[in-house]
């Protein structure tokens, strides 16, 4: 249980520290903020505005599919409508949310007052933002991706796919690998060195611990679509012959490139996930997750093992069979430090003293509904079984039972969590069980029948089917799932946008729970904590208070962060930290047009630069206020 | 900074219905979803004809064996790791927001569910390495198929038709078709995979599993057909706009019957007698016809487009999208785009007189 | 955060001209992209041109016959810009390499038996309608009649292809580098050459 500290901080002390973390009034003022829990609920939101209209595209899809040879969509939409599913889906909402949700927690998880970096965080978000609506914007004029989300040559090559339609795709890869590779760098930054006194590593929150093992897959995974982008735009725009076997150049090149970032990628959304599931099942048992170094230990061996499976995407190529039953057993073996995980909870729960409300249903659903994914999972390792169902609608349906059960059920249960923590305010719990239950059934309503489609012969990314095979009734199934899933969907929505007004207010810590953010007000104060917390074990708020518990002294006149050692979170240095400034924004415009520019032509790397030099040098131009303020911070050493 | 705060429900915080109901529901969501496989049972025509649970070949049988092994292990697996799920709900005390909560067991350590994890951990551990084994057998049971006698098929892929060619020790015996393919019962099939231009993949799921074509490089697939019969296979890699619309239809008949047919194949096109088809023949000949397509006999030898030298005795047009027949032949030609959006086959107005006489040629074509 | 709602309902609203100004500069850029990227698979189909169309106006020159015209209003076009479709310029190449235009004209257009198509020199016109004219009606020298042979739509669609070898179509439109061995410089990159009124035929073979 958590006690108000007895030390009350003096309000002058208070408003003058939220008076100098406060952000500049007005609209400029909005578009220079760099506090992380601005950055990171506009990130959040935009993240959701995109799950909505992916899932907008995916209704489509499932409304042309409900008839066999429906004419509601036609080949040419239908495979915009895929692409732009899966593009979406992929890269404009699972692992951004993820990343979103880190920004606004992990610098309160670890009692810092600021996140690392603050002005490439958020130009981070600008760039993610204009990257996922120039994507939408080329989508509108019919200049949207029509080659699937993977975008294999040479269907995406320059012969098979005229036009700019593909060059906008791989420029959104650019747009969100560099975002990503930034948010990365941000929050491996935060969790190495801004950590509150006392948290070592081993008292880090599980949660964060899986954002700092994503983080670091990010910045291993991403420059192989990097290059593979590269090599298509580079091919499309100016002539290479990378994917052009009549030249030298190789068509599974591209595979072996996406895939090594590819499947990853799915443990960007996964990994994430499984951070959100020890948080709640740990409020929700009233008891900490057990066996911490097992799960840490797990998600750091599913991280390294997830860099060797990519070729399970390619078992129907003519790679050597050998090679390929390597991946089977890696693809097999990866479903052990998961398992791990699954027991620990099992093990939590069951010693636990079980509290039932939204999050922890979300929570719950995950052992169905993942574990499920996992078992198709298996089958889909093995090699013979893979070359009936690869391209079926059998992955479509492990796919999404893995990334919905594994990623999404928690995100959502995450945003019941979290929500009071944001906005000050507490979701309907009676709203969130109708959303819950409803979009438990349509899921499965949704995704179960695909599995039997798959075997039953039915290929992905088809826009029409002939009557008579046997899938019409299953398919219609599907449909009225996804039905049922958009009204969940819509109650999310509704429950979300009322709560913000109507919602009971929560308090600091309106689920009693263990870790960080919960001693800081709903929602935090400016400079996140009044004083920065001292942390002496694992579940600061549950544990008896010991002195010291908080760090005094850090300026409230200037910015002022207090950075630590690695390993032990030992005080090192105080640190001095930027103002809001526009240029992050004004670099992500610059950037933008560059990045645009080169859809269109080579030259506009080169023109297209010199904006964005301008737009960065005023970015790191030091401000003589600001470097006076760090000065006068500075003590001379004793 | 702790506010008081109402209870949020005003059910009393007893052990509730929840467990009860989600697992009710989890049951039911089971159910519905499990419901259509029994409407497997009373398949209209065709049902089954592209489905990997109707094995009609060796290929296939040995990976639906792996698949009912792998169906049941996981299912073994999945409910126990749900029982395990489901009595840790059932058997833990309930708690509120006011629960203190559980630290000291954790700082002691806790021997009981360290065994249990370790042993569930041990066990699965065990379980991969026999599913990995099983996987592993499958694959190489799967590459020693016996290929004596081997029947030598180069299949090319285009967007969006299937070009077969009948290889023969004996050159003068090849012959090409298209997106028709028939095998002898009981024959292993070596198949060569070429593609033209994009990523396609061969797959006939009541054979054997799927293949894919890719440009730049040469694939193979072993298979054999040992019940007789029509089967359906569809293209399995996205290839472009009419990825929907690449069938592939594999009509396995005993040996004498594929040989009947495969003489039939190796024949030239037979000059036609009736003078309408004559017509039809000279408009095929000096039309856009010639520029795509070849027919073995005459002087049409272009290879953009499915040979048609015995078109009529295929059962579907345009790879599997138009049943054959003359009305639809008609007006396959004369518009294309409205079965095939996408299509690369230009669409013709013809006049009708001109047009019956192209549909009376062709149709001679067997 | 009341009080922060507070605050913004009271202040007015700042002006948004940036808006605006940016919808309009867009606008053109989106136009374009509309028709770059149309793909109509569904056009009604043309009746086969039996007889070859008039012929467009022929280059003055020593073999010139009787000047005659054809006009983009003829039924052929269709509303399709062919010029600014880069699918139905994909297709022209397409058809470039299944007729076996390359065959005489080599890969790229750069000529062998047949000119050149990637320079400057144009015997028969260098404006679409005279490109289709030359490939409906064939021309002195070897140059095959198409006509009958491919459909209007194929056409349009070749010549709007060849127009692009020598660099007449908008980068944007114009194909990039082919799927196989050497056939020179990607169509959208190569230097849009000026057509020349004085050009000579081609020395007879």
């Amino acid at each position: 249980m958590s006690e108000p500290p007895a030390d009350a901080v003096p309000a002058a002390e208070a408003a003058r520290l939220h008076a100098t973390w406060s952000d500049p009034p007005g609209l400029l003022g909005r578009l220079a903020s760099i506090d992380h829990k601005v950055i990171g609920r506009r990130f959040i939101a935009t993240a959701f505005g995109f799950f909505l209209a992916g899932g907008l595209l995916a209704a489509l899809m499932r409304l042309q599919l409900a008839r066999p040879q429906n004419g509601l969509v036609g080949p040419d939409l239908y495979a915009q409508l895929f692409t732009m599913h899966g593009t979406t889906m992929m890269f404009l909402f699972a692992v951004p949310v993820m990343q979103a949700f880190a920004v606004y927690l992990v610098p309160l998880m670890v009692g810092a007052r600021s996140i690392a970096f603050p002005r490439m965080n958020a130009f981070a978000y600008w760039i993610y933002l204009m990257g996922g609506l120039m994507l939408y914007g080329a989508f509108l004029l019919n200049v949207g991706p029509d080659a699937g989300w993977f975008a294999y040559v040479p269907l995406a090559g320059p012969e098979y796919s005229p036009g700019k339609r593909v060059d906008f795709w791989a420029q959104l890869i650019t747009f969100t690998e560099l975002s990503g590779l930034l948010e990365a760098i941000v929050i491996i930054t935060t969790v190495f060195k801004l950590r509150a006194p006392g948290m070592a590593l081993h008292r880090v929150p599980l949660f964060v611990w899986a954002m700092l093992v994503t983080a670091f897959m990010v910045l291993f995974a991403m420059p192989a679509v990097m290059l593979a982008s590269t090599g298509l735009i580079l091919d499309r725009l100016v002539g290479t012959h990378f994917y052009n076997p009549g030249e030298g150049g190789d068509a599974l090149l591209w595979q072996h490139l996406f895939w090594f970032f590819g499947h990853p990628e799915v443990y960007f959304i996964f990994i994430p996930g499984l951070g959100f599931m020890s948080a709640l099942l740990a409020t929700f048992s009233r008891r900490p997750v057990f066996g911490y170094s097992a799960m840490v230990l797990s998600l750091i061996a599913t991280a390294f093992l997830s860099f060797g499976l990519w070729v399970h995407h390619m078992f129907a190529t003519n790679l050597p069979e050998l090679g390929k039953s390597f991946f089977t057993a890696a693809s097999m073996m990866i479903a052990i430090p998961s398992a791990v995980q699954i027991f620990c909870w099992i093990a939590t729960l069951a010693t636990g003293r079980l509290w039932f409300r939204t999050p922890m249903l979300f929570a719950l659903a995950f052992f169905f509904i993942l574990v499920l994914g996992g078992m198709t999972g298996l089958m889909l390792a093995s090699v013979p079984l893979d070359l009936q169902v690869h391209d079926t609608y059998f992955v479509v349906a492990h796919l999404h039972y893995v990334l919905i059960g594994g990623a999404v059920f928690p995100l959502f249960g995450a945003l019941y969590y979290w929500y009071p923590k944001m906005t000050g305010r507490l979701m309907s719990e009676r709203l969130g069980r109708w959303n819950f239950w409803l979009f438990f059934v349509g899921f499965n309503l949704t995704f179960f029948p695909m599995h039997q489609l798959g075997l039953e012969g039915m290929p992905r990314r088809v826009y029409t089917y002939p009557a008579g095979l046997g899938w019409d009734g299953l398919n219609l199934l599907a449909t009225v799932g996804a039905l049922v899933i958009a009204a969940s969907v819509a109650l999310l929505l509704f429950n979300a946008w009322r709560s913000a007004r109507h919602g009971e207010p929560a308090g600091d810590n309106p689920w009693q729970a263990a870790t960080l953010e919960w001693a800081t007000a709903s929602p935090p104060p400016r400079a996140n904590f009044d004083r920065p917390p001292v942390v002496h074990g694992r579940e600061p708020l549950w544990e008896a208070p010991r002195e010291p518990r908080h760090v005094k002294g850090l300026a409230t006149d200037a910015r002022e962060v207090l950075v630590t050692t690695v390993l032990d979170a030992q005080p090192d240095h105080r640190a001095g930290y930027p103002d809001p400034s526009i240029w992050p924004f004004v670099s992500a415009l610059a950037t933008t047009v560059l990045f645009v520019g080169s859809i269109f032509t080579p030259w506009a790397a080169v023109w297209g630069l010199a904006p964005v030099a301008i737009a960065l040098t005023a970015w790191f131009w030091p401000k003589p206020h600001e470097t006076d303020a760090h000065l006068r911070m500075e003590r001379a050493p004793r | 900074m702790a506010t008081r705060i109402r209870p949020l429900q005003r059910r009393p915080h007893a052990r509730g219905p929840e467990p009860r109901t989600f697992a009710a529901a989890a049951l039911a969501a089971l159910v519905l979803g499990l419901l259509p496989l029994a409407a497997v049972a009373a398949p209209p025509f065709g049902a089954g004809s592209q489905d990997a649970l109707r094995t009609g070949g060796p290929q296939a049988a040995l990976i639906l064996d792996l698949w009912r092994l792998l169906l049941a292990v996981c299912g073994v697996v999945f409910a126990a790791v749900m029982a395990a799920f489901g009595v840790a709900l059932w058997r833990a005390r309930r708690g509120t927001r006011d629960t203190p909560p559980e630290l000291q067991g954790p700082l002691r350590g806790e021997p009981r569910s360290a065994r249990l994890v370790a042993a569930a951990t041990g066990a699965s551990a065990v379980g991969l390495c026999g599913l990995i084994v099983a996987s592993v057998l499958t694959d190489r049971a799967l590459a020693r198929l016996p290929l004596s006698n081997a029947l030598h098929v180069e299949l090319t892929a285009h967007q969006w038709w299937w070009q077969a060619r009948y290889d023969d020790a004996d050159p003068s015996r090849t012959f090409e078709t298209a997106n028709e393919l028939h095998l002898p019962a009981g024959r292993p099939v070596l198949l060569t995979l070429h593609a033209d231009d994009v990523i396609h993949s061969f797959w006939v799921p009541n054979l054997s599993g799927k293949k894919d074509l890719i440009p730049g490089r040469t694939a193979t697939l072993a298979l054999r057909a040992d019940v007789p019969g029509r089967y359906r296979g569809q293209c399995a890699e996205f290839c472009g706009l009419q990825h929907a619309g690449m069938a592939l239809e594999v009509v396995v008949e005993p040996d004498a019957a594929y040989a009947a047919w495969a003489e039939r194949q190796r024949r030239p096109a037979e000059p036609p007698t009736d003078p309408q088809a004559q017509r039809g023949q000279r408009l095929f000949l000096a039309g856009t016809c010639a520029m795509c397509h070849a027919i073995q006999g005459t002087d049409a030898a272009a290879r953009r487009a499915p040979d048609l030298t015995h078109l009529a005795g295929r059962a579907r047009l345009a790879a599997g999208t138009v049943p054959n027949g003359r009305a639809q032949l008609a007006a396959w030609i004369a518009d294309p785009a409205a079965f095939k959006p996408g299509t690369n086959m230009p669409g013709h107005r013809y006049a009708p007189e001109d047009l019956d006489a192209l549909v009376a040629y062709l149709e001679t074509l067997r | 955060m009341c009080s922060r709602c507070r605050e913004r309902c009271h202040r007015p609203r700042p002006p948004r001209p940036a808006l605006g100004l940016a919808l309009a500069l867009s606008l053109p850029l989106a136009l374009a992209g509309c028709e770059r990227e149309a793909r109509r698979l569904e056009l009604p189909p043309s009746a086969p041109l039996a007889a070859p169309s008039k012929a467009g106006v022929l280059y003055p020159g020593p073999y010139a016959s009787a000047p005659v015209r054809v006009t983009a209003a003829d039924p052929v076009v269709r509303g399709q810009r062919v010029e600014e479709n880069a699918y139905a310029v994909s297709q022209g190449k397409r058809w470039f390499r299944w007729f076996n235009c390359s065959g005489c004209h080599a890969g790229g257009g750069g000529g062998d038996m047949g000119p050149p198509l990637s320079d400057d020199r144009w015997l028969y016109g260098h404006e679409l309608p005279q490109v289709v004219a030359s490939i409906l009606q064939g021309r002195p020298n070897g140059m095959p009649a198409f006509a009958g042979r491919v459909s209007e739509e194929q056409a349009w669609q070749l010549a709007a292809y060849v127009r692009s070898l020598s660099g007449q179509l908008r980068s944007d439109v114009a194909g990039g580098r082919s799927d196989a061995m050497g056939s020179g410089e990607p169509e959208q990159r190569r230097e849009r050459e000026v057509p020349r009124p004085d050009a000579a035929p081609p020395t007879v073979r």
